[in-house]
């Protein structure tokens, strides 16, 4: 498990990873509500990277069931922060 | 002595920019090895060899964008004897050669066992004056006036790599509509079994091993090929002819725009686990620019799913030499009715493009009934 992160440090770890999938993405204007998919040019290949990717840096389980919970930049920090806490029990 | 040319990969490719060698004369190859990196409009490309042997000769110099099927190096087979300075040439070649100023040394001759003619001699000579070229030979060229040096590949801008691409991909489109008589066929298939199976199948794996169902579409379309296989093909000169191996192209969207359609090689053998695997790592890699040269040539039917766009229905423009083209919309829940109740479930649209001169709508619909049987019972994939 990595340290405890703040809710800005997920938010930053979250946009990383994004930036390395979709590089030519301005994640400066992600809408934290909207759905990445409705905001970035990314597909189910994208996406299966970006939760591998979050399952490794953070060391949290994302069943598949949850995928729709990381739809938003929001949502994503949501989650991943129950995840977390949860784990640490 | 066998030869290395530049490779057709596609029916949009007519020539292409030798990025690279990465091997140099005397190093050893064998078949598969990647010897070269070629930049063509759409992508770069890693050049393999189908050839083990020596690499005797490099013949284009990096920069140069030649046509496609143009010798770019003469490989000595495994076997062959060394013949140290030793050239199969006539006298009377030779002495035409010494009156024109070439190199003999630094041409390829076209006669038996690459014996050098005078109409080889006076090919070269031809083009180098054509090319107003100080050194008479097939190697090295160099102009004697500069000439603007051609762009590396990362010096082009994105919005001129993308108007290239776009005009490849314009003219493979155009040659298709244009030779081929598109046929469509269209079925709505139930996905509600296939994805029952896939989420039982990935709640019980490690993120890093799930499957998209995007990998089950591919496995059926390769699998229900074998009822049909006059759909696995490619059109060569006046005929259709079917490919033994199934490779499946499949359609992968670039981040700068445009799109390619590499093949997972031998589809139809691989297990759900290997294709998903291999289509991971064929996307990563049409995306960094590293795709091999047979993956763009070996194709013998498309795949493209336009799912995810919103795309109820796919009707596809077949990718020359292919005969077929299989599209994929969108999954969405529909009232359907199962054993007389109308239940919702996750519907998807197939359509089949095929080329009339090879199969007809009767083959077609068949092909189509396959597939979604086959998804009906994925365990079988």
């Amino acid at each position: 498990m990595t340290p405890n992160l703040t809710t800005d440090e997920i938010k930053s770890l979250i946009l990383r990873i994004l930036g390395e999938i979709a590089p030519e993405a301005d994640l400066a204007s992600i809408k934290p509500d909207i759905s990445f998919r409705d905001q970035l040019d990314i597909d189910s290949v994208d996406f299966l990277n970006f939760a591998i990717a979050l399952h490794e840096e953070l060391r949290v389980e994302i069943p598949e069931a949850d995928y729709p919970k990381l739809a938003t930049l929001n949502g994503c920090i949501e989650y991943l922060t129950a995840q977390r806490q949860t784990s640490q029990r | 002595m066998a030869e290395f040319r530049m490779p057709t990969l596609g029916a949009d490719m007519s020539a292409g920019t030798l990025v690279a060698w990465l091997k140099k004369p005397g190093d050893s190859v064998k078949r598969g090895d990647i010897i070269a990196e070629v930049e063509t409009d759409k992508a770069a490309i890693e050049v393999e060899i189908f050839t083990s042997g020596v690499i005797e000769k490099l013949l284009v110099q990096p920069g140069e964008k030649v046509p496609v099927g143009t010798v770019l190096a003469i490989i000595r087979e495994e076997g062959k004897a060394v013949e140290p300075g030793r050239l199969r040439i006539s006298p009377s070649a030779k002495q035409l050669a010494a009156e024109l100023g070439v190199d003999p040394a630094s041409v390829r001759g076209t006669g038996p066992d690459g014996a050098i003619s005078r109409a080889d001699i006076e090919a070269v000579a031809r083009r180098a004056r054509d090319k107003g070229l100080e050194t008479i030979g097939e190697e090295p060229v160099r102009p004697l006036a500069p000439s603007p040096a051609p762009l590396a590949p990362a010096a082009e801008t994105a919005a001129k790599r993308q108007a290239r691409m776009r005009q490849a991909i314009a003219a493979a489109m155009a040659r298709s509509k244009r030779e081929i008589p598109h046929y469509y066929l269209s079925t709505t298939i139930d996905m509600g079994r296939a994805m029952a199976w896939l989420s039982e199948k990935n709640r019980k794996r490690p993120i890093q091993s799930r499957l998209l169902y995007g990998v089950l579409l591919i496995k059926a379309v390769a699998v229900a090929l074998r009822e049909v296989p006059e759909l696995n093909a490619v059109w060569k000169g006046n005929q259709a002819v079917q490919s033994q191996a199934i490779h499946v192209g499949v359609a992968i969207s670039l981040r700068q725009g445009g799109l390619v359609a590499p093949a997972l090689h031998d589809t139809d053998r691989q297990s759900l686990d290997q294709l998903m695997t291999n289509f991971l790592d064929l996307v990563k890699r049409a995306r960094a620019g590293s795709l091999r040269s047979s993956e763009l040539s070996d194709p013998t039917i498309t795949v493209t799913s336009l799912g995810e766009q919103g795309v109820e229905t796919v009707f596809g423009v077949i990718y020359p030499p292919q005969v077929a083209l299989v599209g994929f919309g969108k999954m969405m829940d529909r009232p359907w009715v199962a054993e007389g109740k109308i239940v919702p479930r996750p519907i998807m649209t197939a359509t089949l493009s095929a080329d009339h001169r090879v199969s007809d709508g009767h083959r077609g619909g068949l092909f189509l009934a396959a597939v979604d049987r086959l998804l009906q019972d994925p365990s079988q994939l």
